[in-house]
């Protein structure tokens, strides 16, 4: 690699004095306070902002309808439109997890169950929220499309306990999931 | 004549008074107001939440006053954290440096004239805790003491980045206070006079230093020689102002404890109250510093354009409220200097080092040096004859140019002996 010599610009009087360019600096700070108190900054409507600055103030104001689709808030399990559990409990999510927040204990559904042919579903499905890091994986590792990241991002409680969703917590944030794959289904 | 007993009362109840019901809660205020304001600036909201909370009471809502409580909760986590004392540090000097820093900022506050002498029914009482006849030269004299808090912390912290931080702030104050001192030359040469209470006093007669609009008691524009004599006034605020910000460690110089090369500098290894006690130190060094500034320049407390006079009289049931006014009339002007040293951490950038050192010794003396003679000029001339004047005035455009030349030389490079 060649050795390129770089020339310092040759600066003014006026650049040299500094006092212009400290008067300039006052007046965009100023120009910014002033903008901000009066809730016109740059980009104070696209982002909704409280009329101070461009800040949204967070419990009054919420910023669920700016959520972008890619958004990624807590995982949850989903079922099928027959109401079949999608999840088979092979536990690719569980080894994926980057923090090792999943814990499956696997089980089989008994043979005079509707979805026998299925073979494996969850028993338990804990997922520790203090772990969870949002990153989602066993969203995209999943091979029956039974996991995903909903919207939802408060996920708050007292206790470490409260922390961890259970696989009943998990369906009931996740809902049921239409289209997508119908591996299972009897109409196919 | 009150007895001792009496008196020594009064003086314990101004510098309770002064220094920790007037000085100290505006530390809290302008960090506050440091905060909110950076905060606007940056287009953002800033603390605003900490307040009573009504709602653990039982009531509907929560009393917020603009966040004006974040402080106090500031201050709580600072008291309430561990105290570690590093392994490795010398341990006297480690303890005893913080309290270096702040003793000689809250020393200082005792000769700030803060208001009018407030008036009790006949008696005067003048609202500064010492009145000395060498007031500037005893807070220079004194502030100048807080370097030695932050160099003991960088020595003593026994770690890289503390001292560094350390020995940057002892050139620092060393090339700063130079150009501080001689700065005010000027000023004191026109009060003729050290006292601050009569500065003050003589600026609210006859003009503020930099705003000489009216004299001895009526507006009307300076004569020829205040008018002259507005230029080194001027040149010795902005000198004296820069200095200040240096002495204080505020932002384009707070090379000391700049967080981008030396972590946190010389409070490093500083956690707890010990942490608070710099920080202290630091916010009561600017307040000090505006003080003095607005003492000297502005005005002090008196409300300008001769209104002191109109209000002097004024009084409550034999309460003279003036010596009150007076002193809201100080705590604003000192405030809005605060948020002036707030906008300018905001807006300009740090120096770097080399650029600080030169600002200092080869701008800032040479310029403070020249002001004198300039200042001692124009308050002559009137004495002198026309042709001692003129030959004064030459004198001195030579001396300036050859102080310019002489600096500019100094900058250039040095000639390669061997291209």
């Amino acid at each position: 690699m060649s050795v390129v010599k770089l020339k310092r610009p040759k600066l003014g009087f006026g650049e040299k004095v500094y006092f212009g360019a400290l008067i300039k600096g006052f007046l965009l700070t100023m120009g910014h306070a002033v903008k901000s108190l009066r809730g016109k900054s740059a980009g104070a409507k696209e982002l909704a902002s409280s009329g101070l600055g461009v800040t949204m103030q967070f419990p009054e104001q919420r910023w669920d309808e700016h959520l972008p689709d890619y958004y990624r808030g807590a995982p949850a399990l989903v079922t099928d439109e027959q109401g079949r559990e999608r999840c088979v409990s092979c536990q690719l999510c569980e080894f994926i997890c980057p923090p090792k927040a999943i814990k499956i204990v696997p089980s089989e559904i008994p043979a005079d169950d509707k979805w026998a042919k299925v073979e494996k579903r969850p028993l338990e499905f804990d997922i520790d929220m203090i772990r969870c890091i949002y990153c989602g994986m066993c969203e995209e590792v999943c091979p029956e499309q039974a996991i995903f990241l909903r919207k939802d991002y408060l996920i708050t409680g007292l206790a470490r306990k409260d922390m961890v969703h259970t696989k009943k917590k998990l369906y009931e944030i996740g809902g049921t999931r239409v289209g997508l794959v119908n591996k299972w289904n009897e109409l196919k | 004549m009150p007895d001792l007993a009496i008196q020594l009362l009064i003086i314990v109840t101004k510098i309770i008074a002064l220094t920790f019901v007037v000085v100290l809660p505006l530390v809290p205020i302008s960090v506050y107001f440091e905060r909110r304001f950076s905060a606007v600036i940056q287009d953002r909201v800033g603390p605003n939440r900490v307040g009573i909370p009504l709602t653990l009471l039982g009531f509907k809502k929560d009393f917020h006053f603009f966040g004006l409580i974040q402080p106090m909760a500031d201050g709580i986590k600072l008291l309430l954290k561990e105290d570690f004392t590093p392994e490795h540090v010398r341990k006297s000097f480690y303890w005893l440096a913080p309290a270096l820093t702040v003793i000689p900022a809250l020393i200082t506050v005792c000769v700030v004239p803060f208001g009018s002498p407030l008036n009790f029914f006949g008696h005067e009482e003048k609202l500064v805790i010492a009145d000395i006849d060498v007031g500037p030269l005893f807070v220079f004299a004194i502030s100048s003491l807080s370097v030695y808090g932050i160099t003991l912390a960088g020595w003593s912290s026994n770690s890289k980045f503390p001292f560094i931080g350390g020995v940057r702030s002892t050139a620092q104050m060393i090339s700063y206070e130079i150009s501080l001192g001689l700065s005010i030359v000027p000023v004191l040469m026109y009060f003729e006079d050290l006292n601050l209470s009569k500065i003050v006093q003589f600026q609210a007669d006859n003009g503020w230093l930099l705003l000489p609009f009216w004299k001895n008691g009526s507006l009307s524009l300076p004569d020829l020689n205040t008018a002259l004599f507005w230029i080194p006034a001027f040149i010795s605020f902005i000198i004296f102002t820069v200095s200040i910000f240096a002495e204080t460690n505020r932002m384009p110089f707070d090379l000391p404890e700049c967080e981008t090369e030396l972590v946190g500098g010389y409070h490093t290894e500083y956690s707890s109250m010990k942490f608070a006690l710099f920080f202290m130190g630091e916010y009561a060094a600017m307040v000090i510093g505006s003080a003095m500034i607005i003492t000297l320049f502005l005005g002090g407390w008196s409300l300008g354009f001769t209104l002191d006079s109109k209000i002097a009289d004024w009084n409550i049931a034999g309460v003279g409220i003036a010596g009150f006014i007076h002193l809201g009339v100080f705590m604003s002007k000192l405030l809005a200097f605060i948020l002036f040293f707030i906008l300018v951490r905001w807006t300009v950038p740090r120096f770097r080092y080399d650029q600080l050192m030169k600002l200092g010794w080869v701008i800032f003396f040479e310029a403070a040096l020249v002001n004198v003679f300039l200042a001692a000029l124009i308050l002559a001339a009137p004495r002198f004859s026309t042709a001692i004047t003129i030959i004064g005035a030459v004198l001195l455009i030579v001396i300036t140019g050859a102080i310019i030349w002489v600096a500019k030389v100094s900058e250039d490079r040095p000639k390669l002996l061997r291209a």
